[in-house]
């Protein structure tokens, strides 16, 4: 065969390959997302969201205490996380050029990659033993351990693109490197800080595996910070592995809402980032 | 800028609410942590349920990991009572930090339960069949040892997928101990426990995980608790006892084989069911325990355990025929209720 | 004055927060380590080679876990990676511009879901389509291969296999897209210009300069696919055997975990499982390790190529 027409219908095979290839994958997801809103949407309604669940095989209830216990988890894990993240990425980014910064970096990474099971063996060890109780504490711990590298990366890199000339015009001012790191770089930087803390919360809010040994689970709606609480995508492992068709049917539920609520918070996160300095 | 602040506002405010609410609702109702078998998890969550109603006070949060996570938990004393039926042995019991009481609550049976298409109808079978099975010795649904008892019965040539606890789990206990009884191979091969070396199968966690995979899995047998194998349609196998007989498992062959026991029960409770003696007793048959420290550290929490207790022996039992689980022999209530009244708090 | 001091101490505090992360991290191995010396001491480095996981005689050997780990990542990165690499060719360099972002999101939207909901749809979707349609369509042509050979269940190591590779995809295409932008475009005009066609450019000019950033954007998928819990728990059939055939059901040292961890009987079962969190924590430090280094000399270079 004439080289150049081998080498045109190759070029066409292969473009065409490739084209296939983002095609089998949107179409993958677009099955996914189709059998979540065909199974679990009908089955969402107000009792869903107000409900606890009923006893084993009697139908109804809905995974009320479930969807506010990921809420809190989500809070709790924040309020300690996003300090330590955020602060810990002003380090690197302004102290952070040496040694010791090259250290933390490495840190971050490991943490990055520690499966979350690991994690969740670790704030099993730290919180759950000494405390001699599952609690939203140690699931919060765990949680807050996975968010704090992508908050750190993302506010170091956010950090470091604010230009040099504005650090320097305020200390020209006279201003300490304190406030013109607050209230000049820091600011300037925030929307992308926000959308890196978005992207953290949108990635715990579907963990279950570290879950399964700190908050444990709860039936009820919770009672305190150092007692078991209920998280949505625990809940929905649980009913997806046992035998009751009513629990199919919420854990499908429980799988829309959780797709809806980190589906928005990824959306939000990436609009935010639009807007950047 | 405005954009984002206002966002972060809305976020506090809707985790603020959402903190508000659940305590709102929760009104300081005390949790009461416990955690175990999956065994009798049907009837306990009917019976928190019920109990709610009985004492609005306090709320009994249970959560069904299996009897290894029960027994594990409650010796790290990070749940407030733990639920078992394997008894603990000898050596788990001393690794507990204080003395652990075994308090029956009920018995049930282990029954073989199948998804075999075309065959809706009660199997019968011998023991050895049922080691041969689970040994994966016994391949396929049309083996003369299987047909040999259920003649009449259209077996068809499906090979046999075993399913088994992936978790460390009261019910494996009482099966294997069984096993273990009727067939000295298995005895030597594998042993007994409650979490074991299976030689065949695909393992799956709790009852309701083994439930789960027959059902869905043409061809697949396990062993459940009959409550879970009623509950989900899937027939379960008649199985012949020491006498002889193909026992159907109930309420009735279940009693039979608690009762042949109460009169040599011993001081502590913990008793093997499995494979008795009499004539119309089920073999694969055991009791589930909820294991408590006999001193209870939290004197508000242990009181209303102890006041849970002595509701699930005595009103409690009237819930458990419906769901298929065995009521306690009135002679075995009393002595359980001089065991709590040991308990101190 | 004031000033100075405010300074210094803002500097310090942070300094402070920033280094008790590599603390956290220290702490972590340490704990882990800690726990698991009992098993370490009683099995020493046969542990790594025992295929035997029997909690009754006590004897554990991670073996099973690891060839389930390696395997179902493997058969992961050999459907991932062709597939990835053809969307991020397509994004970068074929797609029509109105596409692009679009497709991108769509992309990312994979990436979002949580790993739970890919488990529930592989235990109600995935795995009954393989078992009914799938799996004996290969058993009775390639059932030969002993990849394909026995007993077929719908879970079991190749449905762990395939959600695995779904959920990587979109980590090993968007970073490798990324990569394909970096190249500069003189040399995709250069091969342009010297004849080449569409395709021939991209495996000339894109994939070649590419190839590390590339190879770092598989080994962090890698990365994922060997850490993955969920997902693969509810869906590999968690069974402690080493089969060649991808039907069969297997066990992943996440999935291991997350089973067992919590009832783990006696102190030795539970130091056994912590040395197996141990084990794939180094594994995924390594691969990590490695993934990072690739990509940071790609991209860096980009950066002053660019620059």
């Amino acid at each position: 065969m004439n080289n150049c027409k081998k080498r045109k219908i190759i070029d066409k095979i292969m473009c065409f390959a490739s084209f296939f290839c983002a095609f089998l994958t949107s179409t993958i997801l677009i099955i996914i997302f189709g059998y979540v809103i065909s199974k679990g949407a009908a089955s969402v309604n107000i009792d869903f969201f107000i409900h606890m669940p009923m006893p084993v095989g009697e139908p109804g209830g809905g995974m009320g205490n479930a969807i506010t216990g990921s809420l809190i988890l989500i809070g709790l894990s924040c309020l300690w996380s996003v300090p330590v993240g955020i602060l810990g990425g002003i380090f690197l980014s302004e102290f952070g050029n040496n040694k010791l910064g090259a250290m933390v970096r490495f840190a971050a990474d490991v943490l990055n990659g520690i499966p979350s099971i690991v994690i969740g063996i670790f704030a099993y060890t730290m919180f759950v033993l000494p405390m001699k109780s599952f609690s939203a504490i140690s699931g919060a711990f765990a949680l807050g351990i996975i968010m704090i590298p992508t908050i750190m990366r993302t506010s170091e890199e956010m950090l470091r693109m604010v230009p040099n000339n504005l650090r320097e015009a305020s200390l020209a001012l006279g201003i300490s490197q304190f406030r013109t790191i607050t209230s000049v770089v820091l600011k300037t930087a925030l929307p992308g800080i926000v959308t890196g803390v978005l992207l953290a919360i949108a990635r715990i809010a579907g963990e279950t595996a570290p879950l399964l040994f700190t908050a444990f689970g709860n039936r009820f709606w919770h009672q305190g910070l150092n007692q078991p609480i209920a998280a949505l995508p625990l809940q929905i492992f649980v009913y997806a592995i046992s035998p009751f068709d009513d629990w199919h049917r919420q854990a499908w539920a429980g799988a829309f809402v959780l797709i809806v609520m980190v589906f928005l918070i990824s959306l939000i996160s990436r609009l935010a980032l639009r807007r950047k300095i | 800028m405005k954009r984002l602040l206002s966002a972060l506002v809305i976020a506090a405010v809707v985790f603020s609410i959402s903190l508000a609410a659940n305590t709102g609702l929760a009104e300081k109702i005390l949790l009461i942590n416990g955690a175990g078998a999956t065994f009798p998890y049907p009837l306990y969550s009917k019976w928190f349920y019920e109990y709610a109603k009985v004492d609005p006070s306090v709320n009994f949060n249970y959560q069904s990991i299996g009897s290894g996570g029960g027994i594990r938990q409650i010796t790290a004393q990070t749940v407030d009572f733990g639920a078992s039926d394997g008894a603990l042995t000898d050596a788990q019991l001393k690794a507990a930090p204080r003395e652990l009481l075994h308090i029956p609550m009920t018995a049930g049976a282990v029954v073989v339960t199948y998804n075999i298409p075309g065959v809706s109808e009660s199997l019968r079978f011998a023991p050895e069949v049922v080691a041969g099975i689970f040994l994966g010795s016994i391949k396929r649904w049309d083996d003369p040892r299987i047909a040999e008892y259920n003649t009449g019965i259209n077996l068809p040539g499906q090979n046999i997928i075993v399913a088994h606890r992936s978790d460390g789990s009261g019910t494996t206990n009482i099966f294997t101990d069984y096993l273990c009884s009727i067939s000295s191979n298995w005895n030597s091969k594998v042993g007994k426990g409650t979490s074991v070396n299976w030689p065949v199968g695909l393992g799956a966690k709790g009852n309701e995980g083994v439930a789960g995979l027959v059902k869905q899995t043409p061809g697949a047998v396990g062993y459940v608790e009959l409550a879970y194998a009623v509950k989900n349609n899937l027939p379960y196998g008649d199985i012949q006892n020491k006498s002889g007989n193909f026992i159907t498992p109930s309420i009735e062959s279940t009693t039979t084989a608690v009762n042949g026991k109460v009169n040599s029960m011993p001081e502590d409770f913990r008793v093997s069911l499995v494979n008795p003696d009499g004539e119309d007793a089920y073999p694969i048959a055991g009791f589930t325990w909820i294991l408590v420290y006999k001193d209870q550290v939290d004197s508000v929490k242990g009181k209303k355990v102890v006041e849970f207790l002595r509701w699930a022996v005595t009103d409690g039992q009237k819930y458990s025929a419906d769901l298929l689980y065995s009521p306690l022999p009135k002679s075995m209530v009393r002595k359980i209720e001089d065991k709590i009244n040991q308990i101190s708090y | 004055m004031k000033t100075r001091f405010v300074d210094s101490g803002f500097k310090k505090a942070v300094t402070l927060l920033a280094l008790s992360v590599a603390v956290l991290t220290c702490l972590l191995v340490y704990n882990m380590a800690a726990n698991a010396v009992p098993a370490m001491q009683k099995f020493g480095p046969a542990f790594l080679f025992t295929s035997t996981w029997d909690p009754v005689k006590e004897i554990f050997g991670a073996l099973p876990f690891i060839y389930g780990t390696i395997v179902s990542s493997a058969l992961a990165l050999l459907i991932a990676v062709p597939v990835s690499l053809g969307i991020a060719v397509y994004l970068a360099e074929l797609a029509p511009l109105y596409i692009r972002q679009p497709l991108n999101f769509l992309i990312e939207l994979l990436a979002a879901i949580p790993s739970v909901v890919y488990g529930l749809w592989g235990i109600f979707v995935l795995a009954p389509f393989l078992r009914d349609i799938a799996q004996p369509f290969l058993s009775n042509y390639l059932g030969f291969l002993p990849v394909f050979k026995g007993e077929f269940y719908g879970v079991g190591m190749l449905t762990a296999g395939i959600i695995l590779s779904i959920m990587i995809i979109p980590t090993i295409s968007s970073i490798s897209r990324e990569v394909f932008l970096t190249v500069p475009f003189t040399q995709r005009e250069a091969a342009s210009a010297l004849g080449a066609t569409r395709w021939e450019t991209i495996r000339l000019a894109v994939l070649g300069y590419a190839k590390p950033g590339v190879m770092g954007a598989v080994i962090l998928g890698l990365g994922r696919a060997l850490g993955e819990t969920m997902a693969v728990t509810m869906v590999i059939g968690n069974r402690p055997e080493i089969s060649a055939s991808l039907f069969a059901p297997s066990y992943t040292m996440a999935s291991v975990i997350a089973n067992e961890f919590i009832e783990a009987t006696s102190n030795l079962y539970l130091s056994a499982l912590i040395e197996v969190g141990l084990i794939l924590f180094f594994v995924t430090l390594l691969i990590n390790i490695a993934a990072r280094a690739l990509i940071w000399k790609v991209l860096s270079k980009a950066k002053i190529a660019n620059i």
